[in-house]
């Protein structure tokens, strides 16, 4: 196609749009609302699996001893838990260790009061493993294991809250691909409809292309342009807002959860808006490119 | 040169539109094609312009056999031929100078050459001064000027006119007729599809008279 040609092209795609204005806005409306939820979605389970990823290199599982065991025996099982696959990081803390970082956060300028406990460790049975996993969601089954572990009193980790955020994040991609599909049905629906009557409006004007020599390109094309600028300019609108909302909602969400400020820390836009305006702008205009390519298809046989 | 050769065609209603026709057209001739309403006159028009595919028999434009044209190369095909219309068929939002633009956009030819292109032709059929009128604001007429306009911009080797005199008083008829004769005598081959027998009358053209989709006469005019 010459460039005069596809500019002839690109001007009557435009002008489709504006001489069926009312649907057109009508589909860029849906694909606005499919690409809105699709970024939200998107953020969020970005935001959450950053969440969860942070939680497992930051909660770990402890493992304390019973207080009759020896140090050999200890180191054994140190040992034994140090060969499993699942375990990602293992670090050994002694009684003494364990007491003397209680007293610096404990009895900080009243170190007189510790000293009376300088010949009895009052932490004297919790030397402990701390145990960073691969992945959090084995947490429950490793644990388990470990308790079956002869010599092992107590088993500490936070099972709820983390396994609890990667079961959230999987729901919610869940959620969101079933709502984005729903949105993108209907908005295949609405472009096909656009195109149809824009076809219609059209129809004497193509007739007449047809028998002055204008190729199927150059009489399908104007159609889908339409069709994909409807997409394009339905998926831009959202990327802008999600833009300048996504400052505002971190912000409120990391002074919501200030107390909690290790585990809660949220993405910049920065990491996440390139590969999020990517996937918006090609699925918003891939669709538009697909659906009407595919209805004038079916309308115009030339 | 235009040859069918015992052409029918049948349409899926089961209409036998035309049967056994044989007609030879040479390059440059003026053919006027005369007949009742479904004579078969628009059928055989459109299967010239390869709309519609004979049930039987062949034809072949400029030596190509229209059978064995591939599809992709029919909108070339095409652009060989100028159409124009009873009822004019043309855009009504645009201008008369867009009108005729728009035949040259369709095939792809940039803005300069239109820019020269369409004050010329115009300037033929003599509406150089009416370019920036809408086809609401035209005549009958005028409007048919700026079709015929649009029709023989590309140059084409081949104008087919259905009924183009269908819609306009006698007057106005014979100065379209007398545009129609000035294109064919710059060569191009001219067919004119009509029932009215005035008009072919007041020339001495070749008639080709169709009924009920067979060709009862075709012979020069007395």
């Amino acid at each position: 196609m010459k460039p005069s040609t596809f500019g002839y092209c690109i001007k009557q795609g435009l002008k489709n749009i504006c001489r069926n204005i009312r649907f057109s806005l009508a589909s860029m409306a849906t694909i606005s609302a499919c690409i809105f939820l699709f970024c939200l979605f998107f953020s969020i389970i970005a935001n959450l699996g950053y969440i969860v990823r942070n939680a497992e290199t930051n909660i770990g599982i402890t493992v304390l001893f019973r207080e009759d065991l020896g140090a050999d025996r200890i180191k054994e099982i140190g040992d034994q838990i140090g060969k499993r696959p699942e375990v990602k990081e293992l670090k050994f803390t002694s009684a003494e260790e364990a007491w003397n970082s209680f007293k610096e956060k404990y009895f900080e300028g009243r170190e007189d009061l510790a000293a009376g406990f300088e010949k009895d460790n009052p932490l004297a049975g919790s030397a402990s493993y701390s145990i960073l996993l691969n992945d959090i969601s084995a947490q429950g089954d490793f644990a388990e294991w470990l308790k079956s572990i002869d010599g092992v009193r107590q088993v500490n980790y936070s099972s709820s809250a983390v396994a609890g955020l990667s079961d959230f994040n999987s729901m919610a991609a869940l959620l969101s691909g079933a709502i984005i599909l729903v949105l993108l049905l209907v908005a295949v629906f609405l472009i096909s409809n656009t195109v149809s009557v824009t076809a219609a409006f059209r129809k004497s004007e193509n007739e007449i292309m047809r028998l002055i020599g204008a190729t199927n390109g150059m009489i399908r094309a104007p159609f889908v342009i339409e069709g994909t600028v409807i997409g394009l300019v339905g998926s831009a609108v959202p990327l802008v807002l999600i833009f300048f909302l996504y400052a505002k909602v971190i912000s409120y969400l990391t002074d919501k959860f200030r107390i909690m400020s290790d585990l809660f820390r949220f993405l910049p836009i920065g990491s996440i808006f390139p590969y999020m305006a990517g996937t918006a702008l090609l699925l918003g205009t891939g669709v538009g490119f697909i659906v009407s390519f595919f209805t004038i298809r079916k309308h115009l046989r030339v | 040169m235009i040859e069918l050769k015992d052409v029918s065609k049948t349409y899926e209603t089961g209409t036998r539109a035309l049967r056994h026709v044989n007609i030879r057209i040479e390059d440059g001739e003026f053919v006027f094609i005369m007949g009742r309403s479904g004579s078969g006159k628009s059928t055989l028009l459109r299967l010239i312009l390869k709309e519609a595919e004979p049930t039987s028999g062949s034809i072949t434009v400029n030596d190509m056999p229209l059978s064995e044209m591939p599809r992709r190369y029919i909108p070339k095909y095409r652009r060989t031929i100028g159409v124009v219309f009873q009822d004019f068929r043309l855009l009504k939002d645009l201008n008369v100078y867009d009108n005729v633009a728009f035949a040259q956009r369709v095939i792809g030819k940039g803005p300069k050459e239109i820019k020269d292109n369409v004050p010329k032709v115009l300037g033929m059929v003599g509406l150089s001064a009416k370019y920036k009128s809408m086809p609401s604001q035209l005549s009958g007429g005028e409007q048919q000027r700026a079709a015929i306009a649009r029709a023989v911009i590309n140059r084409p080797k081949l104008l087919l006119a259905d009924e183009p005199t269908g819609n306009l008083d006698q007057k106005t008829a014979e100065n379209i007729m007398q545009l129609l004769y000035k294109i064919n005598e710059a060569g191009t081959t001219v067919i004119v599809i009509t029932h009215s027998k005035d008009i072919v009358e007041k020339s001495d053209k070749r008639v080709i008279i169709l009924d009920k989709g067979v060709v009862k006469s075709s012979q020069e005019q007395l």
